[in-house]
């Protein structure tokens, strides 16, 4: 692990709104978080969770809001923005045919980083050490959604965005998740989290994305 | 402009405009129809047969004038996201497919007396065959998604990226045609009197009046439909107890 | 650009792995080619008359089919999101697919074709100009396809639907292609078809990964 933190900033986003399949899913949401600061996304199934996880990794565009890292808008950029983003989501990203240390040190090269000497310590994080040479294919669920996990390692990045990472965990990866949260914030990182059960940290905001759900532009409705 | 993104605004405005669409097309079918069939005189080389280019023609253009339109509002909602120009290309799509098919099926008939042939592989017309290739695309690709946002957009891409190839396909089709078939008679080299002029013209018009009317009756409905569909959402989005309830009372 | 690299070296590494998409590209072109004699009959004229349209047009097809798999694997296992944040400019991502795309379709479709022209006993003039003409359009074809492939990622039917989509915007580079290998055939002028071929590569090249780029922010959100 990369002994310096990271630098000091803060991600926000101001009145967002998501429309999904000709429904608005939340409306004039808000957050702040800034170094060290952790958020989890609790809500009903459906409550746009995922939606506003991937919003916030600029993977889909707001109908209205602003989300800003620095004061600036993150869609001005949205390759600077992705680039100082992890995103672990429901599918792993893994291509079946590559070893798990493959796809680790793919990821590494692609985020920049070019070496893949952190490759071995995120498998090591993990459990994964053994199964290092073993083709994903042949992993389990669990494994391969441990190797997403690990793959959050290989690059630091300051904005990790995690989609329900404990489910498919054992206690031992649950606790070894926690420890990776805990040492990302104590370097600055800040995290996300949509969660169903426990969250993988006992502070942090919360935010119940079922309280901002659906009101409608009142030009669209029959009120007009 | 955003006024117009206002659903309910350009409702009004649209409707406004539809008699006058109306009126137009209706004047100019009884103008156009008559000069068209029986008062201008019979071409010299093809008599009678040669009545339906004042079908062929104006959909021919029309073909090509709602392509753009298409386009445009393709443009206006990817780069400005606006929404009405979304909905304008959507309801224009089927208009112009059937304008296109109108136009190919009208030269087919007309190939048969002029070339003894209902299928020539005439330069214009095999454009206009692409054409209808690309209308046929873009109606299946925003009807291909769960999502109906996702096709709306997707289709509106594609739409863009055809506006860019069709000047390549026709003048790849032109020079393709030239090479095989340089002596044929072609329509391009016809030329039209005087006579023959202002009945076009009329039928033009009677087209596009009727574009118009059609064009707004769509958007009125399309407009209508996404309304229901935000109330349903609305209802869908309270709590499970006034769901529940609404839905014992019986959905209105 | 690093991320250029890094992709272009992974899809090709996982096309090596599953060397299978390109031999079944190569298979269909081998199939659907040597067809046509039974359909249209075995004599020598015909054959030879219509050689340099059938092998563009089967070659085309083949790129066409292969091409649906180009960014759906990434986009069903995950891939396409973690790509999109890495940074690297989406229309570059797209340039590296599409680059692998052609090394492991595109040209195995061009080392293919002189192989195939003697069963449609393509004339010995008309096999330059072929070689050319695929050289020139195939990657032409590749990016062509490629925004289709990222419009009908997550559709029903997207096969069939890609086809409709794409095969429209294919007939000029159908048409010159073939011309060249005509113009071959019949001592004409090669060069003009061959220099609007690259013509038509230049122009997909400037704007087709721009095009996929904006396809594949949509299929992510």
């Amino acid at each position: 692990m990369g002994a310096e933190g990271f630098e000091q900033a803060t991600f926000s986003g101001t009145g967002l709104a998501c429309r999904r399949g000709g429904r608005t899913v939340f409306a004039d949401l808000a957050f702040n978080l800034e170094n060290g600061g952790a958020l989890v996304l609790r809500g009903a199934n459906g409550s746009g969770k995922t939606t506003l996880l991937r919003l916030m990794a600029g993977l889909s565009v707001p109908t209205a809001g602003q989300l800003a890292w620095n004061g600036t808008d993150a869609f001005d950029d949205p390759d600077a923005h992705g680039a100082r983003t992890r995103f672990v989501g429901h599918l792993d990203g893994l291509k079946p045919s590559m070893t798990a240390a493959e796809n680790l040190a793919f990821a590494a090269q692609l985020w920049g980083d070019g070496t893949a000497a952190r490759v071995g310590g995120a498998l090591e994080a993990f459990g994964l050490g053994r199964l290092a040479e073993l083709p994903v294919r042949v992993l389990s669920a669990g494994q391969r959604h441990r190797l997403a996990l690990a793959r959050l390692m290989v690059v630091p990045a300051p904005l990790w965005l995690l989609d329900e990472p404990g489910n498919a965990l054992d206690d031992d990866s649950q606790r070894a998740l926690a420890r990776v949260i805990a040492d990302h914030r104590a370097r600055g990182g800040m995290i996300v989290v949509a969660a169903h059960g426990a969250a993988p940290m006992s502070d942090g905001m919360t935010l119940d994305v079922s309280s901002f759900a659906a009101a409608i532009p009142p030009h669209w409705s029959d009120a007009a | 402009m955003h006024k117009y993104a206002n659903p309910t605004e350009f409702m009004r405005i649209a409707n406004a405009v539809l008699p006058w669409a109306a009126g137009v097309t209706v004047i100019c079918f009884m103008v156009g129809l008559p000069l068209a069939l029986i008062a201008s005189p019979a071409d010299y080389q093809q008599g009678e047969a040669y009545r339906i280019m004042y079908i062929h023609v104006p959909s021919a253009w029309m073909g090509l004038m709602v392509y753009s339109i298409m386009a445009g509002g393709s443009a206006g909602f990817l780069i400005w996201r606006h929404p009405i120009a979304h909905l304008v290309a959507r309801a224009s799509a089927p208009l112009g497919a059937i304008f296109t098919a109108l136009c190919l099926v009208t030269g087919m008939l007309w190939g048969q007396p002029m070339w003894g042939t209902f299928w020539v592989w005439d330069a214009r017309l095999t454009s206009m065959l692409m054409l209808f290739f690309l209308y046929l695309g873009y109606l299946a690709l925003g009807e291909a998604f769960e999502d109906p946002e996702r096709g709306d957009k997707a289709a509106a891409v594609l739409a863009l990226v055809g506006t860019v190839n069709l000047p390549i396909i026709h003048f790849s089709v032109e020079w393709w045609n030239t090479l095989h078939q340089p002596s044929i008679f072609t329509m391009k080299g016809m030329t039209i009197s005087a006579d023959m002029i202002w009945p076009l013209f009329a039928m033009v018009f009677a087209f596009m009046g009727y574009y118009v009317c059609i064009l707004v009756l769509r958007l009125r409905s399309e407009i209508l439909n996404a309304k229901i569909r935000n109330a349903r959402s609305a209802r869908a989005a309270q709590p499970m107890s006034a769901t529940t309830t609404a839905a014992t009372q019986g959905a209105p | 650009m690093s991320g250029f690299g890094v992709i272009l070296a992974r899809d090709l590494k996982l096309a090596l792995r599953q060397s299978g998409d390109s031999l079944t590209a190569i298979g269909f072109f081998a199939i659907a080619t040597v067809l046509f004699p039974f359909g249209v009959g075995p004599e020598s004229e015909i054959l030879a008359r219509i050689s340099g349209g059938v092998l563009w047009v089967t070659a085309l097809l083949a790129s066409l089919l292969s091409l649906e798999r180009v960014f759906a694997t990434d986009f069903e296992d995950g891939t396409l999101d973690q790509l999109l944040l890495s940074g690297t400019p989406v229309s570059l991502i797209v340039l590296a697919k599409v680059v692998a795309h052609w090394a492991t379709t595109g040209i195995p479709l061009i080392i293919a074709a002189p192989i195939l022209a003697p069963t449609l006993h393509l004339p010995a003039s008309g096999y330059g100009p072929l070689l050319a003409a695929l050289a020139l359009g195939t990657p032409t074809l590749s990016l062509i396809g490629a925004v289709g492939a990222a419009l009908v990622l997550g559709a029903r039917r997207g096969g069939v639907l890609l086809s409709l989509l794409v095969l429209p915007l294919y007939v000029p580079v159908l048409i010159f292609g073939t011309a060249a290998v005509e113009a071959g055939i019949t001592d004409m002028a090669v060069r003009p078809p061959l220099l609007v071929l690259a013509g038509m590569f230049v122009l997909a090249l400037t704007m087709a990964p721009f095009a996929t780029a904006v396809a594949l922010r949509q299929a992510a959100q």
